[in-house]
């Protein structure tokens, strides 16, 4: 009965009460406001797909943050955009493992507590002191998401069996059917490792250097074009390249899920690894709410949402992430050999040797590569 | 008699100050800083002040600089040349042949592709000129192809065409349009066929709008980044693919602001040849 009376005088209210709710509305209208102010801003440099919805709306939901991403396209693109922003501009910076130290040698990224990071969980021990990240015993970066570049090939021009060598570039029923990713380091180093560099890829003598060159440039007259990621997509999605050299998963898994016959593969020469790393902007004042995102992204929930990241998808790199990406993806995980025992599983690859980190350029420098790479695109 | 020295006329120069001031600001600031920085150096990927000779030597150096700029050069030309041949036809038709409204109708829809990105134009390109696109699926109706026409110089040229011929169309027309129509009559009166009024009377008549909606097309397409990556698949770069490069690789702005600075003398060096010739009176 009382209950009766309390809904009847909600939907039929008298003057009093209209004028009590109005009081009620008026006055906790600053407070609203208030809790809308609070939504904190996170400036975040990061190549496409790191701030959208699909990575960063749950954690934005629960901490009541937004996300301002600025997306770049390669490590060089990153440090000048860097360099041309005043300190502070960037709270948070997703890198290229291979940048993270000159990040830090020219003052970019604050140092961080290693206690706040589960490094107990990583997949493997490299992770917990990736190269780069630690400097003196401090570190400055915490790595987040990793893959594999190696053949990438449209299953109806090449079989498995071919793709399992870089040879099948010089297949000459690919003669301009051969794209490339336009940036120096992948494409070139894939070409090193071709020649049988191995882990010494980054790092080769004059002469090995030389027919490093040759090699290049004998894979010429195949080459198609050279791309970004858009026209690295579109090109494999609508069969004008029907091989591609310096990318793997990252671009056909997006396509691979999409119903495309594409693919890739780790060769029997190698491949090589791409790594993504969270750093906290240099002067930021949300370094707390940052340290937060970065657990988030280490978490289960955050590498499950980075393994099938909408833009292009990436491993899990901790035991529980991978664990719960088999859980909520089966499909997936079995996909991108996520799965204990899997002949591609990404760690055994690595214990195997067969893949390499991606490095800037020790010996010729890194000039000399991009030299050579507007030699190469010119020729 | 003496001369007296003009005063100085402050109701002129209020108005003429902004525009000087625009230009200032906007075009002499940032190229004598774009020049300056030819000359600066780059350490850890940050550009540092020097006076170095270094970039221009680095870049005059290369073989695969001077590949690109007469590619560019070469590309750029053959634009501006299809731009004019297959536009005139069109200005010819919309500026004697028709009335006077369609003829606004027309460079209104000729002005409309310009509402649109001219990238989201590229792509729909690469859509169309795929391998498994509508022309080719046309052309296997009749027994022919596949071709490959993306990642081609033809696609390269198909894109600058979509970027210059609307406004070459515009600006043809409007110099067409603006002939003594008398004149032409003359010539016909005094015997003259038709081919031969063209190239005789129109033509020269028209010769400065023709020339000016050229140099538009060459300044159009020698800038353009768009076509030759998207369209021509950076095979093999152009001037503009290439400063993208310089800049992605090693932050080398100032080797960049090299490539830009040859630019811009190629393009004065044409722009300012062929104003001479469109403004040349016959002696």
């Amino acid at each position: 009965m009382k209950s009766k009376k309390s809904l009847s005088s909600i939907m039929t209210p008298s003057r009093r009460d209209m004028l009590k709710y109005g009081a009620a509305a008026g006055l906790s209208m600053p407070f609203v406001s208030r809790a809308w102010a609070q939504t904190v801003e996170i400036n975040m440099l990061a190549w496409y797909g790191h701030g959208e919805p699909d990575m960063v709306s749950e954690f934005e939901a629960e901490n009541n943050v937004k996300f301002k991403p600025k997306y770049y396209a390669g490590g060089d693109n990153m440090l000048g955009l860097i360099a041309q922003s005043p300190a502070g501009t960037y709270d948070i910076i997703l890198s290229d493992a291979e940048f993270v130290q000159q990040l830090n040698d020219a003052g970019y990224i604050e140092e961080m507590d290693p206690a706040d990071y589960n490094f107990d969980d990583m997949l493997y021990d490299d992770f917990k002191q990736f190269p780069g990240h630690w400097k003196d015993g401090k570190l400055h970066s915490v790595m987040v998401r990793c893959g594999h570049l190696g053949v990438s090939y449209n299953k109806k021009a090449v079989t498995a069996e071919e793709a399992a060598s870089y040879k099948c570039f010089w297949k000459p029923e690919l003669k301009g059917k051969v794209g490339h990713f336009d940036w120096h380091l992948p494409s070139l180093g894939m070409m090193s490792l071709y020649n049988g560099n191995g882990a010494n890829l980054w790092n080769v003598d004059d002469a090995g250097w030389g027919k490093v060159k040759e090699t290049t440039m004998s894979l010429r007259p195949q080459v198609g074009g050279f791309f970004d990621y858009g026209g690295t997509f579109n090109s494999l999605k609508n069969g004008e390249m029907q091989a591609m050299c310096g990318i793997g998963d990252w671009i056909t898994g997006v396509l691979e899920k999409d119903g495309a016959p594409v693919a890739s593969v780790v060769p029997k020469e190698g491949g090589i690894q791409w790594t993504e790393s969270y750093s906290i902007g240099k002067g930021t004042d949300k370094a707390d709410v940052v340290k937060k995102f970065i657990q988030y992204m280490l978490s289960p929930r955050g590498q499950v949402r980075s393994a099938q990241m909408a833009a292009y998808p990436g491993f899990c790199i901790t035991k529980a992430g991978a664990a719960a990406l088999r859980e909520a993806n089966m499909k997936e995980a079995e996909r991108t050999g996520q799965i204990e025992g899997a002949p591609n599983n990404p760690i055994t690859l690595i214990k195997e040797g067969r893949i390499h980190y991606r490095n800037i350029p020790q010996h010729p420098s890194l000039e000399d590569w991009n030299d050579f790479w507007s030699e190469y695109k010119n020729a | 008699m003496a001369q007296t020295p003009r005063k100085l006329d402050g109701y002129a120069l209020t108005w003429r100050l902004p525009i000087i001031v625009w230009q200032l600001l906007f075009f002499i600031g940032p190229l004598l800083f774009m020049i300056a920085m030819t000359f600066f150096l780059v350490k850890n990927y940050r550009m540092h002040e020097a006076f170095e000779m270094k970039n221009w030597f680095k870049m005059l150096s290369r073989g695969f600089f001077w590949d690109s700029y007469f590619l560019t050069l070469g590309l750029a030309t053959l634009s501006t040349i299809c731009a004019t041949v297959i536009a005139f036809p069109a200005a010819y038709a919309l500026s004697f042949k028709v009335s006077a409204n369609v003829r606004r109708w027309a460079i209104f829809l000729l002005i409309i592709p310009f509402f649109t990105s001219y990238l989201v134009r590229t792509f729909s390109w690469y859509v169309i000129l795929a391998e498994s696109g509508p022309i080719n699926a046309i052309l296997g109706y009749i027994g022919l192809g596949p071709y490959t026409m993306l990642n081609t110089k033809f696609g390269t040229m198909v894109g600058y065409m979509t970027l210059t011929l609307p406004l070459v169309v515009i600006l043809q027309t409007v110099s067409l349009a603006n002939i003594d129509k008398s004149l032409i009559e003359a010539a016909h009166n005094l015997g003259c066929g038709r081919t031969r009024t063209v190239f005789t009377v129109i033509v020269p008549l028209a010769k400065t709008g023709l020339i000016i909606a050229a140099v538009f097309c060459f300044i159009l397409s020698f800038g353009d980044f768009v076509a030759p990556y998207y369209l021509g698949g950076s095979k093999p770069p152009t001037l503009p693919i290439m400063i993208i490069d310089t800049t992605k690789s090693g932050q080398q702005w100032p080797r960049a602001a090299v490539v830009a600075v040859m630019m811009m003398v190629t393009l004065f060096t044409v722009a300012f040849a062929a104003i001479m010739a469109a403004y040349r009176k016959k002696a």
